[in-house]
């Protein structure tokens, strides 16, 4: 079985009160080791949600979702937290860094939960910044460092471990252009590697880059398309 | 939890602790200390309001001889006084002749016999004035007037107890003596004894044996009562600083005096009423202790909390990138150790090199002691210790709080 993510007819709603929002009405997905995903739709159509459910940041109300061979749903919390932890990688559209550290204590911080020695963590997080282009700013705060560098810093740290997934959420939708840019270029980098990758977006201009494109409309996926240049 | 839950702990509340605002962090601290003070001196206070060992320096000395139940006096007193003298670490002794009368304030302008009479009763004691400062610094105690000189013929010394000046009471069981203070002449009565005397000065040390008797130059007191023996009613010895009293008390013992006298240790010859007295205010100390661990635990929980709260989104985002429970949990035990730790060393510095040397030197002038401030070492030890145990709990509680939230409406701000 050669597709890292096999996902089938997952739901998830959210209660409130009584009111039952259903936001992914039965989705279902697979994707080969290696392909490089853009998840598109309009604003509200559930993309983050989705994405939630594959980072396992949440857990889906019905469905399977089996990632990297594991049946991801019947795990306990504490191994989904571990899994998580050695085998995805995830870029918020924020950053989520944690302003008491540094650039390199940022990304270093999982790998020192994985129990990595401390000169190889430092040593792939080094190289990990390297790639992103920021060995110049790598002891800065990181509440001190820009937009487009806090989310090369997020991207260093989703990746220093060498993940089996990269899942992005709008990684450029704060940046200005030439961030933007900047960032599309590293994942088109780390995509040539190999790096499988799902990443939400808005931008249609990134259906160039990436092999296939995903649209979700109201919770449900209305095409897939494979994108013409790969 | 486990080495890496401790490491990955430890390096997040350093960094954290590290960044924190440094009007934060010396806010929180402060709390920290004002709460180990008021753990610490409190009690301190409390205890040592009735810890001052007045008792032993003002009155009974180190080591105290009175006469035997059947006896009105002690046998072979000189004897005994010679003995003591010869101790090793005996600073001195001194030996105190006792008997009951009473003084006259206005027997002068007292016409008729129903005109009430201004007197009050207590015990008259004839000392030898250099012993006697030797042994409890007596004429450091003179509030009014001056101390007594060999040779003093009609003077006394007249405890404050005596004197409505310094003790407002006059009901019909304890009469105090009214318009009399240092330099009035008044009527010494012993039996069917009387003679005119001044009141050379006023003693007030705030030890009731001592505030509630008449002082005069001992052999005055045995030419007024015809008492040629020299068998006294009571010896006080006073010891070398560190001196052991128990083996003065042993060699006045094995010399056979025990069957002449009673000889006790300071301690055993204290009244019953202050051992009560230490002991009550002893436990209200801890009561009171108590309530401040209890208020200590909850400042230390409101402090972790609303900081662990204003991090919701970071702990979500630790969280999100994996970082177990455990050892963001850690973290914030690690802070408020940290916390607490700096409280507790300023406390500490402030109790035993402030606060101490000072009140050792000037003492709290409470109205019925001189209040030192009693913080032994061990005391003060188990307080630290129950203080970063209930540390490590209310440090604990409220980060688990926080952290058992959903992790992404943390990091979302749901
Ligand atoms: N916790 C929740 N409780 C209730 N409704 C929710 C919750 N989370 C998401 N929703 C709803 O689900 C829908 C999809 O939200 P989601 O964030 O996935 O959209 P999105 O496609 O990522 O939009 P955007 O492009 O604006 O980021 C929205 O209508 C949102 O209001
Ligand atoms: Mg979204």
């Amino acid at each position: 079985m050669s597709n890292i993510i096999e996902v089938t007819n997952i739901t998830k709603s959210f209660k409130d009160g009584d009111r039952v929002t259903e936001v992914l009405k039965g989705v279902s997905f697979s994707v080969p080791k290696g392909q490089f995903v853009a998840i598109m739709g309009r604003s509200g159509a559930g993309k983050s949600t989705f994405l939630y459910q594959l980072g396992l940041l949440d857990h889906p109300t019905s469905g399977e979702l089996m990632l990297d061979g594991v049946d991801i749903l019947k795990l306990k919390s504490e191994e989904r937290t571990r899994f998580r932890l050695e085998r995805l990688g995830y870029v918020f559209q924020d950053y989520a860094l944690l302003p008491d550290l540094t650039a390199i204590e940022n990304v270093v911080l999982p790998l020192l939960m994985q129990n990595v020695p401390d000169d190889i963590a430092y040593e792939k997080s080094k190289q990990a910044l390297m790639r992103v282009g920021l060995e110049k700013r790598m002891y800065s705060l990181s509440n001190k460092l820009s937009g487009g560098e806090q989310q090369r810093v997020s991207i260093a740290r989703s990746i220093a471990h060498d993940p089996k997934i990269l899942f992005a959420d709008e990684p450029t939708a704060n940046l200005d252009s030439e961030s933007s840019e900047n960032v599309i270029s590293i994942f088109k980098e780390l995509h040539k590697q190999g790096q499988t990758i799902v990443m939400v977006t808005h931008e249609a201009d990134y259906g160039k880059i990436t092999d296939r494109t995903v649209l979700l409309a109201d919770g449900v996926i209305i095409e897939d398309t494979i994108n013409a240049h790969s | 939890m486990n080495r890496i839950d401790i490491k990955v702990g430890t390096f997040l509340a350093l960094r954290q602790v590290r960044h924190a605002s440094f009007l934060t962090t010396a806010l929180i601290i402060s709390v920290m200390t004002l709460t180990f003070l008021n753990l610490v001196v409190v009690n301190g206070i409390l205890v040592g309001l009735v810890k001052t060992n007045a008792n032993n320096k003002f009155y009974s000395g180190d080591v105290i001889v009175s006469p035997l139940r059947e006896k009105s006096f002690i046998e072979r007193s000189a004897d005994i006084v010679r003995m003591a003298e010869a101790q090793n670490g005996v600073v001195a002794v001194s030996a105190r002749y006792i008997e009951s009368g009473r003084l006259e304030a206005n027997y002068k302008t007292r016409l008729r016999q129903t005109d009430l009479i201004n007197d009050a009763g207590g015990q008259i004691v004839g000392i030898n004035p250099d012993d006697e400062d030797m042994v409890t610094q007596l004429s450091s105690k003179i509030i009014e007037g001056s101390y007594l000189e060999e040779g003093d013929y009609d003077q006394i010394l007249v405890g404050s107890d005596l004197l409505f000046k310094y003790a407002q009471i006059d009901s019909p069981g304890v009469k105090t003596l009214r318009d009399t203070e240092a330099g009035s002449k008044v009527r010494l009565v012993i039996g069917d004894i009387e003679r005119e005397v001044t009141i050379k000065g006023v003693v007030k040390a705030k030890v009731g044996e001592v505030d509630s008797r008449i002082f005069m130059i001992d052999n005055q007191l045995r030419s007024l009562i015809n008492r040629f023996d020299y068998n006294v009613d009571e010896i006080s010895i006073r010891l070398e600083p560190g001196a052991d009293a128990s083996v003065v008390k042993q060699a006045l013992i094995d010399a056979g005096f025990d069957k002449k006298a009673k000889v006790l240790l300071a301690d055993e010859a204290k009244p019953k009423f202050l051992q009560d007295v230490e002991k009550t205010f002893g436990l209200m100390g801890n009561l009171i202790g108590s309530i401040g661990l209890v208020v200590a635990s909850i400042t230390i929980f409101i402090v972790i909390f609303v900081n662990a709260l204003t991090r919701r989104k970071f702990i979500g985002i630790l969280k999100g990138i994996g970082i177990s429970s455990r050892a963001i949990e850690f973290s914030y035990v690690i802070q408020s150790l940290f916390y607490a730790g700096c409280g507790t060393l300023i406390g500490l510095f402030v109790v035993y090199g402030i606060l101490k040397p000072y009140i050792d030197v000037n003492p709290i002038n409470f109205p019925f002691s001189d209040g030192i401030l009693f913080v032994p070492i061990s005391g003060t030890m188990l307080r630290v210790l129950t203080l970063m145990i209930t540390t490590i709990i209310a440090g604990y509680l409220p980060a688990k709080l926080i952290v058992r939230q959903n992790t992404l409406n943390a990091i979302l701000g749901r």
